[in-house]
Formats: C-alpha cells, sequence, structure tokens
C-alpha cells in the first residue's frame, strides 16, 4: 500500500511537470497579452510592465521562475487582480466551490444510486422507463437552462430562496446552485448504477445468494451494491475532481464567487499566472482523486492489485 | 432626516434633472418624475438604509491610481473625495478642494483645500496628500496604466516616461491649504479631469505601512463618504459609512454593498427577486417587455460614448479612397439600427463627437437628406471609386465575438449589399486576439470600434483620430486634422478651441476613416424606492447622493 503511494507520487510529479509546461506553451502561444485594451498604452509603459511582470525574460527562463515559485507554494501575481495573488485567489475560490461541489456530488449519489437500484430491480417496469425518462431529460437540459428556471419559478416567482449569491453562507443560498449542479451527476449515476446492477444481480453470488434465502434487502446492500459500485466510482473520481474545482456557468448564473469563472477569464484575459494556477490546482485534485479511485477500488474488489 | 432636507433634496434633484433635460434637448430619454417616488409615503425613508448595487464586473484593483475601468471607478466614486466632484446632474462643484482660481493665461490653477476635509483616520486632508498622490500616480514605479490621463500637468509625460524624477511634477503645496497645479498647455477641460480617480488622493501614511496590501478592507483609508468595510471577490464589495466624512451629517444610505455580477440575465433575475437596487446592465433581449412591464423602472439617459466601425485607410480597398468610404457611411441606415436592433433609445450618429459641453455636434451635410438622396449619392460615389454589379466591392467586417456585434455586423453587411451590391465577409475574433489584429492595421479591413470619453470634453474624442495617438486604429493621417487639433491642445479662449475642433471634425467627416453608428446610452433598472438618482452624461452616481424610500 505504502509503496503503491509512493509509485503514484513518483509518476504524478512527471505528469504534472508536462501539465505545467504545456499549459505554459499554450497561454503563451494565444495572441494577445495581459495588458493589451482598449485604450493603448505607450510603449514606454508597456515596457516597464512587461518588466515588473518579469514577462521580458526569455520564456524559458520565465518557466524556470514560475516552477521555482511554485515549490515554494507561490502561484505569483494575478495580472488581472492587482491587489491578489493567485494563491489568495485560489484559497478564497476554492472554498466555495468544494462546498458546493461536495453538496452536489452527495446528493448525486444519494439520489441517483438510490434511482439507479430501484430502476434496476423493477427493470423494464413503468417505474424504470420513469426513472429513466428523468435521467435522460437531466442528462439533456443543459445547465444554462435549467438553472435559470429554477430561479425564475424558486426566486423570483415563489420568493422561497435567493436568486444569487452566497449571502451570509446559509443553506437557502446553497440550494439552487447545489442542486443545479446535482442534476446532470443524478442523472449519469442513476444510469450507471442502473446498468451496472443489473449486471451483477445476474451474478452467480446473488443468485447463491438469494438461493439461501437471504432477504432482499441485505442482498442489494450487503452484496449487490460493492461490486455494483465499482464503474461508479471510475466515474466518481475526476468528476469530483472537476465538481469541486466550480462550474463557470452556475457560477455566473448564480453569481458565486467560487474557483470555476478563473479558467475562463483568466483565459480570456490572458492573466497567466492565474491560468497555470488553476491548470495546477485541478491537475493536482485529478491525480489525488485517481489515487483515490484506485484505493476504493481495492477496497470494492480484493481481486484488484494495486 | 428631516423633513425639510428632504423636501431640500426634492428641489435639488428636480433642478438637476431639469438641468439634464435641457443641455440634452436633441434627444428624447425618460427621465423619472422624482416628486411620485415611493408613492403617497413618498417622504418616509426606509428604516434599513442599505442599497444594493449590481457593478458589472469584479473591480480588477481598488487602487486609485491603477484602476481604469467602470466598475472600479464606481466603487472609487464613495470612498474618494478629488479636488472637484460631481453633482448629481454631473455639474462640477466644490470636492476637497472648497474653491480654485484659474491665472489668466489658463495655465496655473490654485486650489484653496477645505478645513474640515479628513481622512477616515481622522487626520485632516492637506494639499500635501494631493502632491503626493499625483506623483504617485504618475511615478513609473506605480504601473498605472491610465497616467496619461493626467498628462495636462506640467512635466507629468516626462515624469511618467522615467526622465524627470516625481518631484518635478507641476503640483505644490505652498501651504496646507494651498495647492498649485501647473499645466503645459491651457486645458479647458482640466477640473473634469480631476473627477477621475487618477487624480484621488491617497493616504500617503498607510501605503507606506502596508505596502500595496493598503486597498484590503480594514487598511483602506479614504476621503470619501464611504469605508471599505469588506471585500469578496467575485461576490461583493461592501463599503458603510465613512463617521469621519466631512458632509457625513447629509448622507442617508449607511452601507453600499457593490455585487460583481457579469451576467446580465443573472442581474435581471436577482433584480426581479428585490435582491438588487440598482443595476449597471439591462438584458438587451428582455428590453420590450422591460418597457413594457416596468416603465419606470428603466432609466436611460444618453452616454458619453460612440460606437463606431473604422476603415483601415492604409491597405486596399480603403487606403486612399475617401469616397468609397464615405459611400459605405451613406449606404447604412442608422435609424433602423437603433429602432429595431439596439433599441435601447441609443441616439444615431452622423458625427464623431456625442452631445459633449461647450462644442456644437458636427454632421456631414448628407444627414439631413433623405434616404434616397443618400443611397443614390452612395452609389455614385461607389462607382466612382471603381466598383459596380460586375467587379462589386469584396469587404471583411472584422469584430470582437459577440452576439451584439455579430447582429449589428450582418445588419452592416446587408445593407451594403442591398444599397451598393458589396460582398462582406464577416470575421470575429476573441476580445484580445480582436485588439491586436486591429492595432496592427495588417489584415483589417473594415472593424467595429468604440470610444467611452475619459472626461465631458469634444477633446477625448478628437484626439483619437490625431495621428499620433497609437488607437488610430484607421491609420488615418491628415495634416490639417492633426494641426487644428494641436492648435486646439494649446487654445484659451473656449470658442476658438471649439471651433478648431469642429473644424477638424468636419475635416474627419468628409474624409471618413470612421463610419459612426450610434452615440451610447447608459441603462439602468432602479427599484421605485431608490430616489435621488438623476442620470448624467458621465453615468457618475454617487451613493452618498441616493437614499431608500419605505417600501
Amino acid at each position: 500500500m505504502l509503496t503503491f503511494a509512493f509509485k503514484r507520487l513518483l509518476t504524478a510529479i512527471p505528469t504534472l511537470l508536462v501539465l505545467l509546461a504545456l499549459a505554459f506553451a499554450l497561454i503563451r502561444v494565444a495572441p494577445g497579452g495581459p495588458f493589451d485594451a482598449e485604450k493603448e498604452l505607450p510603449p514606454e509603459i508597456e515596457a516597464r510592465l512587461n518588466e515588473a511582470y518579469h514577462l521580458d525574460e526569455p520564456l524559458y527562463q520565465q518557466f524556470g521562475r514560475y516552477l521555482g515559485g511554485l515549490l515554494q507554494g507561490d502561484f505569483g501575481p494575478s495580472f488581472q487582480y492587482k491587489d491578489y495573488t493567485v494563491t489568495e485567489l485560489i484559497s478564497a475560490g476554492f472554498p466555495v466551490s468544494l462546498k458546493l461541489g461536495g453538496l452536489a456530488m452527495l446528493l448525486a449519489l444519494l439520489v441517483g444510486l438510490s434511482m439507479g437500484t430501484w430502476a434496476a430491480l423493477h427493470q423494464n417496469s413503468r417505474t424504470d422507463h420513469a426513472v429513466m425518462a428523468l435521467a435522460m431529460t437531466g442528462i439533456s437540459i443543459p445547465v444554462f437552462v435549467m438553472a435559470p428556471l429554477l430561479i425564475l419559478f424558486f426566486a423570483v416567482q415563489l420568493r422561497w430562496l435567493p436568486a444569487g449569491g452566497l449571502g451570509d453562507g446559509g443553506w437557502a443560498n446553497l440550494v439552487l446552485p447545489v442542486v443545479s449542479l446535482a442534476l446532470p451527476q443524478i442523472a449519469v449515476v442513476a444510469r450507471l448504477t442502473r446498468g451496472s446492477m443489473i449486471e451483477v444481480l445476474r451474478s452467480d453470488f446473488i443468485r447463491t445468494a438469494r438461493a439461501q434465502g437471504l432477504p432482499q434487502r441485505e442482498i442489494i446492500l450487503g452484496h449487490a451494491l460493492k461490486p455494483a459500485l465499482l464503474p461508479i466510482v471510475s466515474y466518481l473520481g475526476p468528476a469530483t475532481a472537476g465538481i469541486i474545482t466550480g462550474s463557470v456557468v452556475i457560477e455566473q448564473i448564480f453569481g458565486v464567487p467560487g474557483l470555476g469563472r478563473y479558467f475562463v477569464q483568466g483565459a480570456l484575459n490572458r492573466d497567466y499566472t492565474l491560468v497555470m494556477g488553476v491548470v495546477v490546482f485541478y491537475g493536482v485534485l485529478i491525480i489525488l482523486f485517481n489515487f483515490i479511485v484506485d484505493l476504493a477500488y481495492r477496497w470494492l474488489d480484493p481481486r484488484v492489485k494495486l | 432626516m428631516s423633513k425639510a432636507k428632504i423636501c431640500w433634496r426634492f428641489l435639488l434633484i428636480l433642478s438637476a434633472a431639469l438641468g439634464v433635460a435641457c443641455s440634452d434637448n436633441d434627444s428624447v430619454h425618460a427621465v423619472r418624475d422624482y416628486g411620485q417616488i415611493g408613492g403617497p409615503n413618498g417622504s418616509t425613508l426606509a428604516a434599513d438604509q442599505t442599497l444594493h448595487k449590481d457593478n458589472g464586473a469584479e473591480p480588477q484593483t481598488l487602487d486609485p491610481h491603477r484602476a481604469t475601468g467602470v466598475p472600479e471607478g464606481n466603487i472609487l466614486r464613495d470612498l474618494f473625495e478629488p479636488l472637484v466632484m460631481e453633482a448629481p446632474s454631473g455639474e462640477l462643484i466644490p470636492g476637497a478642494a472648497e474653491s480654485w482660481a484659474v491665472s489668466d493665461d489658463g495655465l496655473l490653477y490654485t486650489f484653496q483645500m477645505r478645513s474640515d476635509g479628513r481622512w477616515s483616520t481622522g487626520d485632516p486632508v492637506t494639499a500635501n496628500d494631493f502632491v503626493y498622490s499625483m506623483r504617485r500616480a504618475l511615478d513609473p514605479a506605480t504601473l498605472s496604466t491610465y497616467a496619461s490621463i493626467l498628462y495636462p500637468i506640467k512635466n507629468a509625460e516626462q515624469v511618467n516616461r522615467g526622465e524627470l524624477p516625481p518631484d518635478a511634477l507641476g503640483v505644490r503645496a505652498p501651504n496646507k491649504q494651498t495647492l498649485e497645479i501647473e499645466l503645459e498647455a491651457p486645458t479647458p477641460y482640466f477640473l473634469g479631469l480631476l473627477n477621475h480617480s487618477m487624480a484621488y488622493a491617497v493616504h500617503q501614511p498607510s501605503i507606506e505601512e502596508h505596502g500595496e496590501h493598503f486597498v484590503r478592507a480594514g487598511k483602506l483609508v479614504g476621503n470619501g463618504a464611504y469605508v471599505l468595510n469588506d471585500w469578496v471577490m467575485q461576490s461583493h464589495v461592501e463599503l458603510v459609512r465613512n463617521a469621519r466624512y466631512r458632509e457625513d451629517a447629509h448622507t442617508t444610505i449607511n452601507k453600499v454593498v457593490y455585487y460583481a455580477i457579469e451576467n446580465a440575465d443573472t442581474v435581471f433575475k436577482r433584480y426581479r427577486a428585490d435582491e438588487i437596487d440598482f443595476t449597471q446592465s439591462v438584458p438587451t433581449r428582455q428590453l420590450e417587455w422591460i418597457r413594457q412591464s416596468m416603465p419606470d423602472e428603466y432609466i436611460q439617459a444618453p452616454y458619453l460614448g460612440i460606437y463606431y466601425f473604422g476603415f483601415n485607410t492604409t491597405r486596399p480597398p480603403f487606403k486612399g479612397q475617401p469616397g468609397l468610404r464615405r459611400a459605405l457611411s451613406l449606404a447604412i441606415d442608422r435609424e433602423i439600427i437603433t429602432d429595431k436592433l439596439t433599441a435601447a433609445g441609443e441616439l444615431p450618429a452622423y458625427g464623431w463627437v456625442p452631445p459633449v459641453q461647450g462644442y456644437e455636434p458636427q454632421q456631414p451635410e448628407w444627414a439631413d437628406w433623405s434616404r434616397e438622396e443618400r443611397h443614390a449619392e452612395a452609389r455614385r460615389l461607389y462607382k466612382e471609386a471603381g466598383y459596380d454589379a460586375d467587379n462589386p466591392l469584396v469587404v471583411e467586417i472584422l469584430y470582437n465575438t459577440s452576439e451584439g456585434h455579430k447582429r449589428l455586423s450582418i445588419a452592416i453587411a446587408s445593407m451594403w449589399k442591398q444599397v451598393l451590391g458589396a460582398e462582406t465577409r464577416l470575421m470575429n475574433q476573441e476580445w484580445k486576439v480582436f485588439l491586436q489584429t486591429r492595432a496592427a492595421k495588417i489584415k483589417t479591413q473594415a472593424f467595429r470600434s468604440g470610444w467611452i470619453g475619459d472626461y465631458n470634453d469634444a477633446y477625448t474624442f478628437a484626439q483619437l483620430m490625431h495621428s499620433a495617438n497609437a488607437q488610430n486604429d484607421s491609420g488615418w493621417v491628415n495634416a490639417e486634422y492633426d494641426a487644428l487639433l494641436d492648435a486646439a491642445a494649446v487654445e484659451n479662449d473656449p470658442l476658438i478651441r471649439a471651433k478648431f475642433m469642429q473644424d477638424a471634425e468636419q475635416i474627419l467627416l468628409a474624409e471618413a476613416p470612421i463610419m459612426p453608428v450610434y452615440f451610447y446610452v447608459s441603462k439602468h433598472l432602479v427599484k421605485p424606492w431608490v430616489g435621488g438618482f438623476v442620470p448624467n452624461i458621465m453615468d457618475h452616481v454617487y451613493s452618498k447622493d441616493l437614499y431608500i424610500l419605505q417600501h
């Protein structure tokens, strides 16, 4: 187990380096720079800005400087948000995204797993079709359609919930963004669960369990659920990393100060350090979650060798 | 707040509103009838004086000397008080300076500071603060990108380029109460420039103590009506009343929350849910519905900006072809564009300079012609330039990616097709790519552009087309135009100066390196319980002038 973790860490470093180099190169290839604006700058002033942010150095030197900073946990200053460092922006945005994304994922798992299992147990029944139709709808309606509809109904018409913002962080402000984030995930989890559950329920060991007269509840929870979770877990790893780093759509629609918008804004504004910062952060999370998935596999299925 | 004070306020607002309506007599726009705010309870203030304002994008900085955009400007106006500030109507009134005198040659401004001006720490606001701040604003080390707005000050440009030390700047404080600013040339709009955050005073001790963190909540010291209480990135900036502000007794709003919301639809939903009292934008697609369902809450007013298309005069097909450029400008129907496309009350633009103070708006002679006459002239010029049905002009319009620009470019392309038979290709680029392509003047032919004036004077528009201006993306060079502008820049007599610029504009319009389309309007949704708002051409709003009525 420890050797496995150590090996994983060793492979993670080159992966991250490649990711960093690619992101660094790509954002620099994009035309336009961080200081381009409607009002063009006199050349001397632009030169001074480039100097202050070390953009006048050769690229390899800038990359080296960046890596050096990273090793000390310094993501550099943001070009766009001049009063803040990228580290500050990420540490302010991540808790919000983590909270929303974590809650959405929990909700998706609770509802999705139950819906999927229910549908699998009543395969080809009316409820099965209804549940799957619902899941299909969930997958096909994009968030940017669903979220405004939810706001219109619950916030503008009924006035039960706030239309946006985090307010003082109370649950009322969380409901709509969490539900909007969770809906497509519920759909995916339900479909995956149903498929894999149907397969597991047909396997020999379940038949044996049934033959022994075990109650349905125990068959499902005690025997079928664990192996049925395998495909869901492998989906959940990257999906969780994605969802807890924020969704630009949800953040824009609900005015939530998460991390997601920095991926888009950083790129659009050529805020080089911000783009790099969120890419590195996301990369680390993906690697971390894939590692967790592998550990979960081992726990779910003892035949898996680490 | 006493009744008498409310009445006084209404009078002030009413007269200000009338002032706006008179100065912009050629435009029709909605000005709310302030007498009826709050209905029968019109004069009762709400217990909770918190104003929730939408503020567009997240502010990029709250350092007044590094700020450039509208969202920053809105917040900074509440946090700092310039030497000269604005009444709700936009008219200049004494701010941190209680009075000023201008020398006969227009080169020396002497400001008398108020004796009761205080920083939010309680320190007095002195002339020395402004000397320190203007030097800081222009010091190359501050990395300001908008410093050029202060270039009218003596030696400012050299200081900003690092050719002279900051203390060579023509700003002096003979004593704590007197501030002298020496200019390079008479600059009639100079007082208006002092409204810009570049000319704000910052608190020297707190900058020395906190370095670049001086803008953080809890550290930012200002001399304005409000102080920074909280700043949650990408969510909101919260200001509370500055009890030490010299006119705090006249301030009504206790707390202002500026929300950073980029999406106009999101803003609109939060407005409808009563979470926001005052919006900075209005979703264009829902304008019709808004006009019908909440006519009293939608407030539009002329705004100091122009939406235009430029022609690259350094390359074919527009190089040396003023006739062709004029033909294309004649062929578009601006009324259709503003009535059907933008439809927010924009004014069709035939001239270059929007209605500003002290300037006679200019138009090409064909502006008053009938549609048929214009089209006939357009066809004649088009033919004269060597194009016809068999040999049509093939032209590319470049615009930055946006639904609105796309719609407008399509409309213009179809008008050119219909009237002249010209073939147009549409090309869109992401903002930063677009900026670079446009400035390079190599691939561009026709391109979209816009300009919002920095100050309420024709020069902010006129200078854009000077051949030495980096933003002259048309690459248009006209010696006579440059000479007239250079003459205007040093002319002290306002009438002669205006005449120089008006003559210059006539040259510009005849040569048509640009095709004006419309003058912008500012658009706000304002809840009926928000009182004291007067639309003005700069779209500058000070929260201290507003109040919340019982609702």
